[in-house]
């Protein structure tokens, strides 16, 4: 149980290590899609909510796994979705366009 | 065996790819791919725990589901980009829901024919169900700020912060005692109501524009939760994902609190917000002078540069629009405009780029703080919308200012100044900002959309 503990602890210092290293390079132009995109990751919690509405040990766990499912999935499908419409926003300046117009 | 070992491969893969998703919004040529690749590993660890042995049903499963996808789903795609900041807090408080709610389950289960809770799961349990309710109130409270349901100014009262100090021992202390007697449910549930208050007591001092401070700490919080719910119930993709958002949620709410030139210490304890107790100088005796549009439209035809400063106003008057329509005919003229966006501008961060983004503006026109101000000594033009705090020069010339050290836009420095705003009222800080008063500013007043618009007809016309 302790051993399990410690490796979970190893699991989390490094991601939190990788996850710090990434992010540090996002750059401010893109704060605003980074918080939903790990709101929609931290979503995940779901994988939680699902075994707790189906392991059907409690009817209080059903119920209170159920509720926790539905958050999650608003999370998941709401926050994917948001992250990509604010990212296909972000276009850089039409450079070739000019170049056609003399063209004609 | 084997089903176990393809539920682990499911989340290993999850897990690179949620990294790898979150490494791609370092460029934003590659963000969106890289975001879907994410999504993709979503779906991935949602499979491989739906062939868990230890679910039986699912039916309750499936309508969840459904329910969260009914909801989630005009969430991602009816929301406008001006109540993002509200959107995201909201988001906030959904993660954290499914965390305390888990805890809470978990908690019930192992009294009720469940596996005993050791001190470990124990300690897990209470930091999942800490962040957990703190977030689902803090959140929600952050939420009813920003959509203004409730008042955005802070709300204090003497001695809070040692009401808050208490309340945060008291529920530290029960953590303690139920590490090592597990079996006392009410005061577990007592803890899980004590969070939930400081949740309340945490944002309800906090003024609207030190939101994004807020919002990213509550993203962090979120993230934690879930970490948390990792360690409960041994699952890695969990902690990993948990890990990558509370470190995400945390790094900005360092930068944030750096842009306002508040320590992180003062952020975490709560103290961030406390009331502007007097402004450092009155406008007694001072004149601003305001432009007509005409003049003003003049003065932005005939400049060959022109640097933009979106606040906070402008997303308030949904006004990008006509800020790109404005800023395309100038350079039609031959002007070339940049805009200058300040990391705390807005209401979270980022909130301008999204905005300006929105309106098609191409994302290489907005420059940082850093990038661009040494370029407001060359422009001819810096037009300020909506934006008040974040150009005060009392930040960098008067110790008496509660913003004293704040880094800033040196819109000051620009040849000229045009200043659109509704009044001459103090911004969010209270403070009044003595760059309206400089003799080179043009105080354009009335609503930024109103404004922009009358602005584009006369540069047509010009």
């Amino acid at each position: 149980m302790s051993f399990i503990a410690v490796t979970e602890l190893y699991v989390f210092i490094l991601a939190a290590f990788v996850g710090y290293q990434v992010i540090t390079r996002v750059p401010p132009l893109l704060h605003t899609p980074l918080m939903s995109a790990t709101n929609a990751i931290s979503g995940i919690s779901l994988v939680g909510s699902l075994v707790a509405a189906g392991s059907h040990e409690t009817r209080v766990s059903t119920i209170l796994g159920f509720i926790a499912v539905t958050t999650a999935t608003i999370n998941v499908v709401g926050g994917f979705l948001i992250t990509d419409r604010m990212l296909k926003m972000f276009k850089r300046e039409p450079k070739p366009e000019p170049k056609l117009e003399l063209k004609k | 065996m084997i089903r176990d070992l393809t539920i682990e491969a499911a989340y290993i893969a999850a897990s690179v790819m949620f990294i790898l998703g979150l490494r791609s919004l370092t460029r934003p040529d590659a963000a969106r791919r890289g975001m879907q690749q994410a999504a993709i590993g979503m779906v991935l660890a949602i499979a491989g725990t739906l062939v868990n042995h230890h679910i039986v049903e699912y039916q309750w499963i499936i309508a969840g589901l459904a329910l969260g996808t009914l909801i989630g789903y005009p969430l991602g795609m009816f929301v406008p980009m001006t109540a993002m900041p509200q959107r995201i807090a909201i988001s906030h408080m959904f993660g954290a829901v499914a965390a305390t709610l888990v805890g809470v389950a978990e908690y019930y289960n192992a009294f009720h024919g469940g596996e005993p809770l050791g001190a470990a799961r124990m300690t897990a349990l209470g930091f999942e169900v800490l962040f957990g309710s703190l977030t689902i109130t803090g959140s929600f409270m952050a939420f009813g700020k920003l959509q203004e349901i409730l008042p955005g100014r802070p709300i204090t009262f003497k001695g809070q912060n040692a009401v808050n100090i208490t309340l945060f021992a008291c529920t530290f202390g029960m953590f303690l005692y139920l590490i090592f007697h597990p079996e006392n449910a009410t005061l577990f549930y007592v803890m899980i109501g004590m969070a939930l208050v400081i949740g309340i007591s945490m944002v309800m001092p906090i003024g609207g524009a030190d939101m994004p401070v807020v919002v990213s700490l509550l993203n962090s919080y979120a993230g934690l939760a879930s970490s948390a719910t990792g360690f409960a119930i041994g699952n890695n993709v969990l902690i990993i994902a948990g890990a990558l958002d509370g470190a995400s949620g945390f790094l900005l709410s360092i930068l944030m609190s750096k842009a306002m030139n508040r320590s992180f210490a003062n952020v975490l304890f709560g103290a961030f917000g406390s009331p502007v107790v007097s402004s450092g100088k009155t406008a007694i005796g001072l004149t601003a002078q305001s432009i007509s549009a005409e003049d003003a439209a003049l003065r932005l035809a005939y400049a060959s540069k022109v640097i933009v400063v979106p606040g906070y106003g402008m997303a308030v008057a949904q006004s990008q629009h006509v800020v790109r329509e404005l800023a395309e005919l100038i350079e039609k003229r031959g002007g070339e405009v940049k805009y200058a966006i300040h990391p705390v501008a807005g209401r979270m961060p980022g909130h301008m780029n999204v905005l300006l983004a929105e309106a098609h503006v191409p994302y290489d026109r907005l420059y940082d703080m850093e990038e661009i101000n040494g370029e407001f000594a060359l422009a001819d033009v810096a037009l300020v919308i909506g934006a008040n705090d974040v150009v005060n020069p009392a930040a960098r010339n008067d110790p008496g200012s509660p913003i004293y050290g704040m880094p800033i836009l040196n819109v000051d420095q620009a040849k000229s100044v045009i200043v659109l705003k509704r009044s001459m009222n103090a911004g969010f800080a209270g403070i009044e900002n003595e760059l309206f008063y400089d003799p080179k500013t043009s105080m354009l007043f009335g609503d930024a959309k109103t404004s922009l618009s009358k602005l584009v007809s006369e540069v047509k016309n010009v």
